[in-house]
């Protein structure tokens, strides 16, 4: 199980970096490495040319104004405890528990979380839930693609071959509010049957606001906009909202495979959905 | 075919040689440095049996090429003992607990633990189980290992 | 000194390199001049194939050899495997082609082999080699297979059954006809795979000067592949020395003859130069026996009052696409039954079907736990029909310590009459309840489950025999250093064997444990051998360790008694020298003893010695095997919103009779357990319709992670066997055997409001959900 030959390239600006992503043909973009090196060990993808984007600093870095910048290089474990991410988005760290194992997350990164693009995968429903913005960069310019738009197709996100993305941006919600991660899989660290995201504002036990993003159930993650609106602005009462929640969910195209149905993901991810929003609704 | 010079400290040594761009860490350490003690067990990132420690950082071998850790320190299961031969008190538990059998996924687990209980070596039960989870071990059940993680976090607490 | 080494906790000899880093796997070892092989498997899994073109992988730079079936050598006796295990009873063999020459029978099935400088070249002219497929009928589904007009596995076969076998004893009409009641039962028991963390691995060194092979293989028999090689390409077993080093688990499949072991005995041959295989854990997972599919029919008979009288029915079980390890499997499934429970009647048939998956060969217990599973499902079901406790019902239908030694009325594979030689299967019964604390639990479980928490508790009783013959000996000799070396045809791989046979030496020669080298799996070192496989190990070494050292005791006893002029009998041998008993001062030490048996002394042999060296070897095995036996009990909690099943805690009480290292012991069992629950709850080797496998990673393929395995805890009871002087029955298997059985049923229990009947394993969360009644669950 040994890779097919390649280039390799280890740019050291974002500059030579794109310069090489503009000439290259068949270029993959190396990062973290967790997902791409296991493809290329099993022969699954057989790029001519690898684009090693772990020398260039400063995809690294996290800084905050009102909004969170992060580099799409921030390695998971950083950003599991650095203390500005705990301050502003608790979700993440709660989200990166669930994300492989501390030996994977030494290296993997958001960036690579993000192009990679595992319909379980955590870190993008996170995005999702604050409609982050993802910086991209070409030879040509920056351009700048709202998180909903980032999902094109089973992993596949809007980015093109000469294009490297660079970082996350990510504003907090401001004011009093709770978040929920839930999340069911076979094992610890396994990537997720399915998962649910919930931030939440109640006053006066209305919902004011909800964000809610899946995960593991439709090719994409995304959000659950049909079951926000439901819930928005509506009593906040659980009984209620189990039943309130039933309809959105079958406007989900559920992923349907030889090893789990769409039929138990459907199940699945009612109860996560309840548990999530009920897990941020106590923490509100 | 590309080839890399690359040169790192294993184990407190220098080690320096020529690599395939596909080379992964993992083959070098076992083929170029001749450190067969680093194990390839799935070569697709789950069992963990490969792990080593760069930069202070516990990592899978099949998941960084050769060529990525130039520059880098890294250490193996063979470099766990102190340098006289005296074993660490990861190995002397593993030992103590029967946490192996075959031994096939052991480095992987002193490895991994090594770098977990040096970054905080009071840990729960719970937490070290979390911590093995991404390591395989088809012969234990794992018991033994969870022992002998926790006596040695013991005995590196007091350190 | 005079330690108890017996039965004491002695820390393993085989740990020291081991937890350095310093261990020798097959793929450890780097010969100069070493070349790579890698196979082109095929990607379908029944198909007529034609090889049109290698060329451009015979012109890659690097690439030393191309191997298909048409260029292997004339010389060989034949090109397809020899069979390993023979049997008039098997009605159509099916062996594999050493290299496919025109029809595949499962996905990764080997084509072609690539001998390169580098395992990456291999891998890259694989890729070149050009095979048309035309796709024939697929075979999948066993019960499918199994019909007279189902597709064909081979398209030569009339039928896809390589055997029928059966195990018949009692009056079983009559029983039934008898019975107050009956009921049937089917359920479907899955395959899995073997999944040692070392991949199978052989590297060829041929060395054309001495006429010589050595063969180093990551397998469980080296003395098999020894015999099957030799017979294979038709050299003397003297040419071939097959080593097994350092083995990173066997758990079964590690036990067969693989066609790889031949082609890298033929390409280092053909090309004079060392050839290295290591299996890519892709190929192992398409290329390494499997686990078994077997399908359940059965029907029981009983009384009101619990006591089941009559079992009959058939299993289909799927052997995958060859027949490369005979019927042993299939055997051993209907062999244990009806294991620790007096049933007087049992007819059970059993259909051996060949698919188009991966072949399949024992693994940890092979078909035991399957009859194991079969007994305990058929207990519980009883039991609830009856509303009788599962545990009251094991009680009623158990073996009792009066009947020992006890005829069930089945066979053993040579045709003598089984027989369970001792145990207190009541006695186990009870103390494992206890300390589960079994009654207060039922309690618990009645309140959870009135908070909406499902909890629930299984149990299993099985029984295992082992020990099998016919040796695995042991050869003691004391050096002229009062070293000792053993030496011994068995093969570990993981279990600790070395350390027990230096406990038992150390025993009986009363001399430090670390003075003893263990030298195995290595038949240049050991005229004979089988291998570890069949719980078997223990108890042949144990008796062989034990033979041959007392047997060197009495040597040094009579040589030191020639030479100190002293009656034997009033000497000892103790710490190393063998003592005047009335003045210790007065002694001779074993180095000296071994001297006097050695070359350096020149003339000859004391009088009375008629063999060399202070060394002596023995074969000794038990009169009969001895069964261990054990009770077990699982305990968990069903989230009955994801279907997610957590372990709360599993108990086990085993009786292996005597124990030499409870250590060692328990390591076994607990392994076997989480084996067990693996089997149970994760591992599914998912095959789709047209045969592919769609598991071929660890992301899919589940095995059981410290994360999710609950504390095992583990109790003995010592019954010694009457079978061997040294009280021994076997304990490799016997964590996993009743495992499986445990889990299921507590995963029934948890589930009773639901009323629900478990029909098939791993239970997965969504088969859980399935179980459970949607109605409930969307009116709360
Ligand atoms: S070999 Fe690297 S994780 Fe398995
Ligand atoms: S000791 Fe064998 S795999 Fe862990």
């Amino acid at each position: 199980m040994k890779a097919s030959a390649f280039t390799y390239y280890k740019p050291n600006s974002l500059e030579d970096a794109l310069g090489l992503l503009q000439n290259e043909e068949d270029a993959k973009v190396l990062a973290g490495g967790q997902s791409l090196m296991p493809m290329l060990n099993m022969r699954f993808v057989q790029p001519e040319t690898i684009i090693d984007v772990n020398g260039i600093d400063e995809l690294a870095r996290i800084s905050v104004t009102d909004k969170l910048e992060i580099g799409a290089l921030t390695r998971q474990k950083t950003l599991a405890k650095d203390p500005t991410i705990r301050q502003h988005l608790p979700i993440m760290q709660e989200a990166l528990t669930w994300v492989g194992h501390f030996q994977t997350q030494s290296r993997g990164t958001i960036g690579g979380s993000l192009c990679h693009l595992d319909p379980a995968a955590e870190l993008p429903m996170v995005a999702l839930l604050y409609d982050a913005e993802l910086q991209v960069a070409s030879a040509s310019g920056i351009r700048s693609i709202p998180m909903q738009e980032w999902a094109l197709a089973y992993m596949m996100p809007s980015i093109s071959h000469d294009e490297l993305l660079t970082k996350i941006i990510i504003k907090p919600w401001q004011g009093s509010h709770g978040y929920g991660f839930q999340e069911f899989a076979r094992r610890h660290g396994d990537f997720a049957i399915a998962a649910a995201g919930c931030l939440i504002k109640i006053d006066n036990n209305i919902i004011e606001d909800i964000a809610i993003s899946i995960g593991g159930v439709e090719d994409v993650p995304r959000r659950f906009t049909e079951c926000e609106d439901v819930l928005r602005a509506i009593k906040y009462d659980i009984d209620d909202i189990k039943m309130q929640v039933l309809k959105p969910l079958s406007k989900i195209n559920y992923l349907d495979d030889s090893l789990v149905t769409g039929a138990y993901r459907r199940r699945l991810l009612r109860g996560l959905l309840i548990r999530a929003v009920e897990q941020a609704a106590g923490r509100s | 075919m590309q080839e890399h010079e690359v040169q790192m400290h294993v184990n407190g040594k220098v080690v320096s040689g020529k690599v395939e761009s596909r080379t992964h860490l993992g083959d070098f350490l076992r083929q170029s440095a001749g450190l067969t003690g680093t194990h390839l067990g799935c070569e697709h990132g789950v069992c963990g049996a490969c792990t080593v420690i760069v930069d202070g950082d516990a990592v899978r071998s099949c998941l960084m090429l050769a060529v990525q850790a130039d520059n880098c320190e890294v250490t193996t299961i063979e470099g766990i003992a102190e340098a006289d031969g005296t074993l660490h008190p990861l190995q002397e538990a593993f030992r103590n607990n029967h946490a192996l059998q075959c031994g096939f996924c052991t480095a992987g687990m002193i490895t991994s633990l090594h770098a977990f209980l040096s970054e905080n070596p009071n840990r729960s039960e719970t937490e070290i189980r979390e911590a093995i989870s991404g390591n395989i071990c088809r012969c234990t059940g794992y018991q033994g290992i969870v022992s002998a993680a926790m006596e040695a976090a013991e005995k590196l607490a007091k350190r | 000194m005079g330690v108890r080494q017996i039965g004491a906790r002695v820390q393993r000899v085989e740990d020291e390199h081991l937890i350095r880093g310093d261990g020798k796997y097959v793929d450890d070892i780097q010969l100069p001049g070493m070349a790579y092989a890698a196979f082109l498997r095929s990607s379908m899994a029944h198909a007529k194939i034609k090889i049109t073109d290698i060329s451009a992988a015979k012109g890659l730079p690097g690439v030393y050899a191309v191997l298909t079936y048409d260029t292997l050598p004339s010389s060989l006796v034949s090109k397809t495997q020899l069979e390993t295990y023979p049997a008039p009873i098997i009605k159509q063999s099916v062996c594999p082609d050493l290299l496919a020459s025109e029809e595949v029978a499962h996905v990764g099935q080997a084509i072609a082999m690539v001998v390169a400088s580098s395992r990456h070249i291999a891998e890259d002219a694989c890729e070149l080699i050009q095979v048309d497929y035309t796709a024939l009928s697929v075979a999948v589904d066993v019960v499918e297979a199994a019909k007279p007009e189902g597709p064909l596995a081979h398209s030569h076969l009339k039928d896809n059954i390589a055997a029928s076998i059966e195990t018949k004893f009692g009056d079983v009409e009559a029983a039934f006809s008898e019975c107050d009641d009956t009921l049937k039962l089917k359920f479907k028991q899955h395959r899995g795979g073997c999944h040692a963390m070392e991949c199978r691995g052989v590297l060829g060194d041929w060395q054309q000067q001495l006429g010589e092979l050595t063969l180093y293989s990551s397998t469980q028999c080296p003395y098999l592949v020894r015999r099957m090689v030799s017979r294979q390409l038709d050299c003397p077993e003297s040419s071939i020395r097959v080593i097994a080093p350092d083995v990173g688990g066997g758990f079964g499949p590690k036990a067969g003859y693989y066609p790889e072991e031949a082609l890298i005995a033929i390409a280092t041959k053909e090309l004079r130069r060392p050839v290295k295989w290591t299996e890519d854990r892709r190929e192992h997972f398409t290329a390494t026996n499997q686990q078994r599919d077997q399908i359940w029919e059965l029907e029981v008979g009983f009384k009101k009052t619990g006591e089941i009288t009559a079992i009959k029915g058939h299993v289909t079980h799927d052997s995958g696409a060859f027949l490369n390890y005979g019927l042993l499997l299939s055997a051993t499934t209907l062999m244990p039954l009806p294991g620790p429970y007096k049933i007087k009647n049992l007819h059970v048939t059993l259909n051996t079907v060949y698919t188009n998956t991966v072949s399949t060969s024992p693994v940890r217990g092979a078909g035991r736990p399957n009859a194991a599973y079969a007994m305990d499902r058929v207990i519980d079901a009883v039991a609830r029909h009856l509303s009788i406790d599962p545990a009251d019902m094991r009680h009623i239908n158990l073996v009792k310590n009066e009947d020992f030694p006890y005829q069930p009325g089945s066979k053993h594979r040579n045709g003598s009459m089984m027989t369970y030689d001792s145990g207190d299967y009541t006695g186990m019964l009870a103390m494992v309840k206890e300390m589960a604390d079994y009654d207060n639990f039922r309690q618990e479980q009645k309140q959870a489950r009135a908070n909406g928490k499902y909890l629930g508790i299984g149990l299993a009783c099985f029984i295992e025999d082992t020990g099998m013959g016919p040796y695995e000996g042991v050869n003691v000799r004391v050096d002229v250093t009062g070293n000792v070396i053993a030496s011994t045809g068995a093969a570990s791989q993981g279990q600790g064997h070395a350390t027990v046979i230096a406990q038992v030496i150390a025993e009986e020669l009363d001399i430090e444990i670390n003075k003893i080298r263990v030298e195995s799996g290595d038949t240049g070192k050991f005229p004979h051998g089988i291998g570890a496989i069949g719980s078997r190990t223990g108890v042949n070494v144990g008796l062989s360790a034990n033979d041959a050292s007392s047997q060197v005791k009495k040597k040094a006893l009579k040589l030191a008694s020639i030479l100190l002029d002293k009656n034997e009998d009033t000497l000892e041998l103790s710490d190393g020298a063998v003592r005047v008993r009335s003045d210790s001062n007065q002694f001779i030490t074993l180095a000296d003893l071994a001297l006097q048996l050695s070359p350096a002394v020149a003339g000859k042999l004391p009088d009375g010695f008629d063999s060399a060296g202070l060394e002596a070897v023995s074969y000794l095995s038990s009169d009969y095997m001895p069964h261990s036996s054990g009770a077990n009990i699982a305990k968990v909690e069903v989230d009955i919103v994801t279907g997610g099943i957590k372990i709360l805690d599993y108990y086990v009480v085993h009786d292996c009779g005597r124990i030499l290292n409870p250590m060692i012991v328990d390591g076994q069992i607990i392994g076997g357990v989480v084996h067990g629950i693996g089997n149970a709850m994760f591992e599914q080797m998912v095959y789709d319709d047209a045969g592919n496998p769609m598991t071929t990673n660890y992301g899919d393929y589940l095995l059981p992670l410290a994360s999710e395995m609950p504390e095992i805890h583990v109790a003995h009871i010592e019954t010694p066997s009457p079978a061997n002087p040294m009280g021994l029955k076997g304990a490799g298997e016997g964590g996993t055997i009743p495992a499986i059985g445990a889990m299921i049923n507590a995963i029934e229990d948890a589930l009773t409001p639901f009323d629900a009947y478990i029909a098939q394993y791993p239970v997965t969360p969504e088969y859980i959900l399935e179980l459970v009644d949607s109605e409930k669950i969307a009116a709360e």
